[in-house]
């Protein structure tokens, strides 16, 4: 993860996450990490995003755990309840499932049900995305299962700097924060975050600014959406794109102040089309803004299957810069 | 199962004083939802006063606790306000949860209650955790996590068990074992012929106790707590019990054999140990006044669930998140 000559200040993805982990636990002693191979004797992560972490803050706060998903989220529900601020990797996003009890039955309610009196300040690390040939097990995007939950905060960056510092914001927040990565995401880079770089939870980005569509996602999907915007831009079509950074809560008041200007919109994700987060938010926008649209808000996501493992399968059923220009297209006559 | 001689005479006051309140609180509960006065799910706990009691006589109020749906007696043996507990019961305002939580979700920190679930087994891995904040802190708390035989076959209890024994953390594991899980006798649900031995699978000190014999089960109960304390890791108790209604009121218990239900009343622990007291030369007078001042502190505590207020409807936005949801 060492810096290119050509651009000193540029990382990966990977190493913002690291620098964001570190902060927070030079910042705060009751930052502890729990995970499969997390510590750098069992190689500091299966993608490195944790090494050298036990080797500064030692292994009682950097702890590699059983391949055990229930019982790591369950431990970092226990510690958060008394005042640690745990950040839990699940490894794959689709082993969320077997600890999906910890996350929606507890880490979730606890407040609630509790009336108050304790509070969840969990961070569940977790990655995922197709375009890497694993398969049906090992790429879902399942981020609107977890935005459905009330007292879930669901957090995914497209950029380090972004990752540095909304995964900062997670772990510091009071509430229980599912924080999505990309797998093929990790080796992107970007320009590299200022130490004291803040991003705040439930805060959209505008990346780019346009007139005439606003392109809206998240993760994965917004390098897709520059590259679309960019060639949208040949036909005359200026996108605006609005990165939600935070999928739940979104950034409504964002999202509509773009809309209400371009009166066209997409909704961009990675995860399956169907009961996507992308519902959600175009039945948002045509709520409050039906009679200002010039069409209905188109929305751009995977295809109805699991994720393939052929790439030539792969590759027709995921969602990409194409589908963008053509909803886009089709959108605006 | 071990014999073992009987503790000390205030200790088994302690857990009696302890027992007969959560006796007359389960009789209490009964009755008022019978008569209608409670419209609420109600997973008695009759004839497992004891374990608890014993238990948490073991552990400082400032130690943690984790329970289930069928708690009453945990929390009360924990020490938790009756008032608040049977507001929060009755789905009231001046519950422990303002209502949000209601009977299986039971949470009071001030007394170490820290988490009731409803899901079986779910508990485990969350006592681990707060046993890992223990051990992180150096405080020199421990937890403990009660739940039933049923939840040994659910796969949180393998994977929180294993945890805990490579970590050496500060839990017991109280198995309150009352041979049915819901309507099925433990011998068709579980492949080991014990508790214990699954506990001992996981390669974690684990013990079998007469869990309604009160000095049993506190020394059971204290060994367990003075390992974890010294450092030494989790035990596993499997504590013999009975309940006598059933998985939830209105249960008949028709899957219970009649002899069976007729000798573990014969074996009720409350009469055994309200006799161990009498037998060590405390009068009738003195254990009368513990039963009339328990009777009075449920009195007091179901008039001030009955008189208290409903939540307003919209308390349902607080508590969510850290910050109040948008009506």
């Amino acid at each position: 993860m060492s810096d290119t000559a050509e651009k000193p200040k540029d990382i990966m993805f990977a190493q913002a996450l690291n620098m964001a982990m570190n902060k927070a636990m030079a910042d705060d002693p009751k930052v502890i990490l729990l995970g499969e191979d997390i510590a750098d004797k069992e190689g500091g992560g299966v993608f490195k995003v944790t090494a050298g972490l036990s080797g500064t803050y030692g292994t009682d706060r950097v702890r590699s755990t059983p391949i055990s998903e229930q019982a790591i989220v369950g431990a970092a529900v226990g510690a958060a309840l008394v005042g640690y601020k745990p950040v839990a990797e699940i490894m794959l996003m689709n082993f969320i499932t077997v600890a999906m009890d910890q996350i929606v039955n507890h880490a979730a309610k606890l407040r609630f049900m509790s009336g108050g009196q304790t509070s969840v300040p969990l961070t569940i690390r977790t990655t995922t995305g197709a375009g890497t040939g694993l398969g049906g097990q090992h790429s879902d995007m399942l981020e609107a299962w977890l935005a459905h939950v009330p007292g879930l905060k669901v957090v995914a960056a497209s950029n380090p700097q972004d990752a540095y510092g909304l995964l900062y914001s997670s772990i510091m927040d009071d509430n229980p924060v599912i924080f999505i990565e990309n797998t093929p995401g990790y080796f992107v880079k970007g320009p590299a975050p200022a130490a004291d770089h803040t991003v705040p939870l439930g805060k959209a980005s505008i990346p780019r600014e346009g007139t005439d569509i606003t392109l809206i996602g998240y993760g994965s999907a917004i390098s897709r959406c520059h590259a679309a915007a960019d060639k949208l831009a040949e036909d005359g079509i200026s996108c605006e794109i609005v990165d939600l950074r935070t999928i739940a809560p979104f950034d409504e008041e964002t999202v509509l102040k773009s809309v209400a200007k371009t009166k066209a919109a997409v909704v961009v994700h990675e995860a399956v089309r169907s009961f996507g987060t992308g519902a959600e938010i175009s039945s948002r926008i045509h709520e409050e803004l039906f009679s200002e649209l010039r069409a209905p808000v188109g929305r751009v996501g995977s295809g109805y299957a699991p994720v393939p493992f052929s790439p030539a399968i792969e590759k027709a059923w995921m969602f990409s810069q194409d589908d963008i220009e053509r909803e886009v297209h089709k959108i605006l006559g | 199962m071990a014999s073992t001689d009987m503790v000390d005479k205030d200790v088994l006051v302690d857990i009696f004083t302890r027992a007969d309140l959560i006796m007359q609180s389960d009789i209490k509960f009964r009755q008022m939802i019978g008569a209608g006065q409670l419209q609420i799910v109600y997973y008695p706990v009759r004839g497992q006063e004891v374990v608890s009691s014993a238990m948490m006589a073991a552990v400082n109020q400032d130690d943690y606790l984790v329970t289930i749906y069928r708690g009453l007696h945990d929390q009360l043996a924990k020490g938790i306000p009756s008032k608040e507990l049977w507001a929060e019961f009755a789905g009231k305002m001046t519950g422990t949860c303002k209502g949000k939580g209601g009977p299986m979700h039971i949470t009071h920190p001030a007394t170490g209650v820290m988490v009731t679930t409803g899901i079986v087994g779910s508990g485990i891995p969350i006592a681990n955790g707060l046993g890992l904040a223990s051990q992180l802190e150096k405080d020199g708390k421990v937890t403990v996590c009660c739940f039933g035989d049923g939840a040994t076959n659910i796969g949180a209890f393998h994977e929180g068990l294993n945890m805990a024994q490579i970590w050496k953390l500060p839990v017991i594991f109280l198995c309150q074992n009352n041979l049915y899980g819901e309507h099925t006798h433990m011998r068709d649900t579980t492949g080991s012929a014990s508790i214990k031995q699954r506990g001992e699978g996981l390669g974690m000190r684990s013990v079998q106790v007469n869990g309604n014999d009160a000095s049993a089960m506190y020394t059971a109960a204290k060994e367990a707590v003075d390992h974890a304390r010294a450092g030494n890791g989790p035990t596993l108790i499997e504590a013999m019990t009975f309940r006598f209604h059933g998985h939830l009121l209105g249960d008949t218990s028709h899957y219970i054999p009649k002899e069976e239900m007729e000798q573990a009343k014969k074996d009720d622990p409350m009469p055994i140990l309200r006799q161990q007291l009498l037998d060590l030369q405390i009068s009738e007078a003195d254990v009368a006044a513990i039963e009339a001042k328990n009777a009075a502190i449920i009195e007091e505590a179901a008039q001030f669930a009955l008189d208290s207020d409903y939540p307003p409807g919209d308390e349902y936005r607080i508590d969510v998140l850290d910050v109040e949801i948008a009506a």
